[in-house]
């Protein structure tokens, strides 16, 4: 094998100034740092807010750094462990929908998915809650509240990965099996790296929903930021409320923000 | 074609039998037809074989079929001597280069990544991998160094199109497939990739199955064409040449189309014809001699040709009348139309076209004046290369007789 060849000149090669870049621009630092500096100034406004006002004992209580930190760490694991058994659960189902063998029963398996999101959660979670207390008795909140948010945000991602693979344009993978790839070769290879922007997609809003959807795990006794906002409710305290429901807002944001980043850096090169 | 099996076996068979497809079948579930209805033919080494013909006609089916992208649902496939019907297909594949029309480049891999695919999967180590990129980038005159990290998106549609061709050759394979590869691609890029594919098959002798439903790429590209009707039957199994003389039947014929001769233009050479006679004169001669001359002919012009016997001028009996007493290269007309002996009668043709006296000089190399084409000539060449089709055709029909070239018939 010969490297030595001579430069061929290369022959009607488009100018490199013509070339397309990569990728679009990133964005640029200014709107990376948009997003955290707005959250930090809304924090830092609720904070004035609420130390300017005049707390009564069960405000004292109930809004105290431990409380709220206890709840956020709550909250992020509710959102956090549901949104991975999401994708655990959405992803794999969403690559065998899409194989030509699932073709018969694949009707049936998108109604279920869609059965869980049509189901109203506070119901399901009720139910759960229910169920649940029957044959597990560690943690019931939190496993009823996981299983509820699951169900309600498998669809996304679900839809996004049959979308996202069913995209591929179907002579790159003609070209991949014509190569000698295997069919499993080209799933890894080809098909889930092009599906991949799509699928992240829809993780993230899974994540945003399962976020929003956890305030309600508080009726079930398993925490979060919900409980706040539940606390402020029956004690009928504004300054509860308020609080619990502007950090529960945040939080999405932030996560989405986060999410949107991770977007960027794990899609694929050259898409 | 009288003899069924006579048409679906090389003419003129050198060498071995690369690709043999035996009573090739594929039976849509269905489907009232077959797709491809027991099709019989054999693809010799080291040949650029052309599967042409209308749409739906099976074509591509039938090209899918010998990589198994479509399994056949009856017959043999014999890839170089070994049935290969029933092989594992993916360790088949990697023995088969596959370029295909919209290319498929993967988008998400770099220029040097895809073309690495195939010796990745036959397990080559990285310094032979990277040391077969560079050489292949640079066969497909693409620089290795600017191009290696690029995207497939980064590329021209010329440039992917070079790319899929480098990467369908990456494992070396014996026997490429191709679908309309030059199909998605402006005129002029593909005039031009044909021919860089053209003089890059001539270094690698490459058996190659090609796919086209253009018939004039068919003629520009193909060592033998079968032009295939519908459920892939072979209306036609032969070299351009003799398709474009002797069409087998009125399918043939209809295909090749009305512009048959004109093609065929592009398929001689002016040196493969007789030059036309044509009187000259030295640039040093006087008028009288060149008056004689002219009324020694019937052509109603000279040549006026100098020490080196380049072409010089035209002159003809109202130039020298015109211009008495002043030298030949003074009047008259500056010579035009000049071929080489390389070129085709469909140059040739051209030049004359638009040349001043309808003809064309053939100088060689250094530039000295061979003959001339006129428009005889090439009626001329015409009427030989149908009289010697017409002839090779009624050979073909017996058994055992040696063709013009030598070879020995099958």
């Amino acid at each position: 094998m010969t490297t030595s060849v001579e430069q061929v000149p290369d022959l009607g090669n488009a100018p490199q100034a013509a070339m397309a870049p990569v990728r679009r621009e990133r964005r640029t630092l200014g709107s990376y740092l948009f997003m955290p500096v707005f959250l930090a100034l809304v924090c830092a406004g609720l904070y004035l807010y609420v130390s300017t006002r005049e707390l009564g004992s069960i405000e004292k209580r109930a809004l105290t750094a431990d409380t709220i930190g206890n709840a956020v760490w709550e909250h992020i694991q509710l959102a956090g462990v549901s949104t991975i058994f999401v994708v655990l659960i959405a992803i794999p189902l969403g690559v065998v929908m899409t194989r030509p063998f699932t073709r018969s029963f694949r009707g049936i398996l998108l109604t279920l998915a869609n059965i869980g999101q049509a189901v109203p959660t506070i119901g399901l979670l009720a139910l759960l809650a229910l169920g649940v207390l029957g044959f597990i008795n560690v943690d019931i909140g939190f496993t009823a509240a996981i299983i509820g948010l699951v169900a309600y945000a498998v669809l996304p991602v679900l839809r996004n990965t049959i979308v996202g693979l069913g995209q591929v344009d179907e002579n790159i993978l003609e070209a991949g099996r014509g190569m000698g790839i295997s069919k499993f070769g080209v799933l890894r290879r080809i098909e889930l790296p092009l599906a991949v922007p799509i699928i992240l997609a829809g993780v993230r809003t899974a994540l945003v929903i399962n976020v929003g959807t956890a305030t309600l795990a508080a009726y079930i006794n398993a925490g979060g930021l919900g409980s706040i906002i539940v606390a402020g409710l029956t004690t009928n305290r504004f300054t509860i409320q308020l609080t619990g429901a502007v950090l529960t807002a945040v939080l999405a944001l932030l996560i989405d923000y986060l999410a949107g980043i991770a977007e960027d850096v794990l899609r694929p090169k050259g898409l | 074609m009288t003899d069924p099996s006579a048409a679906n076996t090389p003419a003129t068979a050198p060498g071995k039998i690369m690709i043999k497809l035996e009573n090739l079948g594929k039976q849509y579930p269905k489907e009232p037809k077959p797709a491809v209805d027991n099709l019989t033919l054999e693809i010799p080494e080291g040949e650029i074989v052309i599967l042409v013909g209308p749409s739906g006609c099976g074509k591509t089916t039938t090209m899918k079929m010998i990589n198994r992208i479509i399994e056949p649902t009856s017959g043999r496939i014999i890839l170089d001597g070994e049935d290969v019907t029933k092989a594992d297909p993916d360790q088949l594949r990697r023995k088969i280069g596959y370029v295909i029309q919209q290319i498929g480049l993967f988008p998400h891999m770099t220029i040097a990544e895809n073309i690495a695919t195939v010796p990745k999967l036959l397990g080559w180590d990285k310094k032979k991998i990277d040391a077969r990129i560079d050489e292949l980038l640079q066969t497909v005159s693409m620089a290795p160094e600017t191009y290696r990290n690029r995207y497939p998106k980064q590329l021209s549609g010329g440039q992917r199109q070079r790319v899929g061709v480098a990467r369908a050759l990456s494992g070396d394979p014996a026997v490429m497939l191709m679908d309309e590869p030059f199909g998605a691609i402006d005129p002029i890029t593909r005039d031009r990739l044909q021919n860089e594919f053209l003089r890059l098959q001539a270094e690698v002798r490459k058996t190659i199955v090609f796919v086209t439903h253009d018939i004039d790429e068919a003629i520009k590209m193909g060592d033998r064409i079968a032009i295939l009707q519908e459920g892939s039957r072979i209306a036609q199994y032969d070299t351009p040449e003799q398709i474009l003389t002797a069409p087998a039947n009125d399918f043939v014929a209809d295909f090749i189309g009305r512009g048959a001769s004109l093609k065929r233009l592009n398929l001689s050479r002016v040196r493969d014809i007789q030059l036309s006679e044509w009187p000259t004169v030295q640039l040093g001669d006087d008028h009288a001699k060149v008056v004689e001359t002219l009324r020694a002919s019937d052509k109603g012009f000279a040549l006026v040709l100098d020490e080196q016997r380049r072409p010089r001028r035209w002159v003809s009996a109202p130039d020298l009348q015109r211009g008495a007493g002043r030298a030949l290269d003074e009047i008259g007309l500056p010579p035009e139309a000049i071929v080489e002996p390389q070129a085709t009668l469909n140059d040739a043709l051209n030049e004359l076209i638009t040349a001043n006296y309808s003809v064309a000089i053939v100088v060689d190399a250094s530039g000295s004046y061979q003959g001339i084409v006129d428009i005889d000539s090439i009626n001329e060449a015409i009427r030989t290369m149908r009289t010697d089709a017409r002839a090779r055709a009624r050979v073909g029909l017996d058994t055992d007789s040696a063709d013009e070239a030598g070879q020995v018939r099958r």
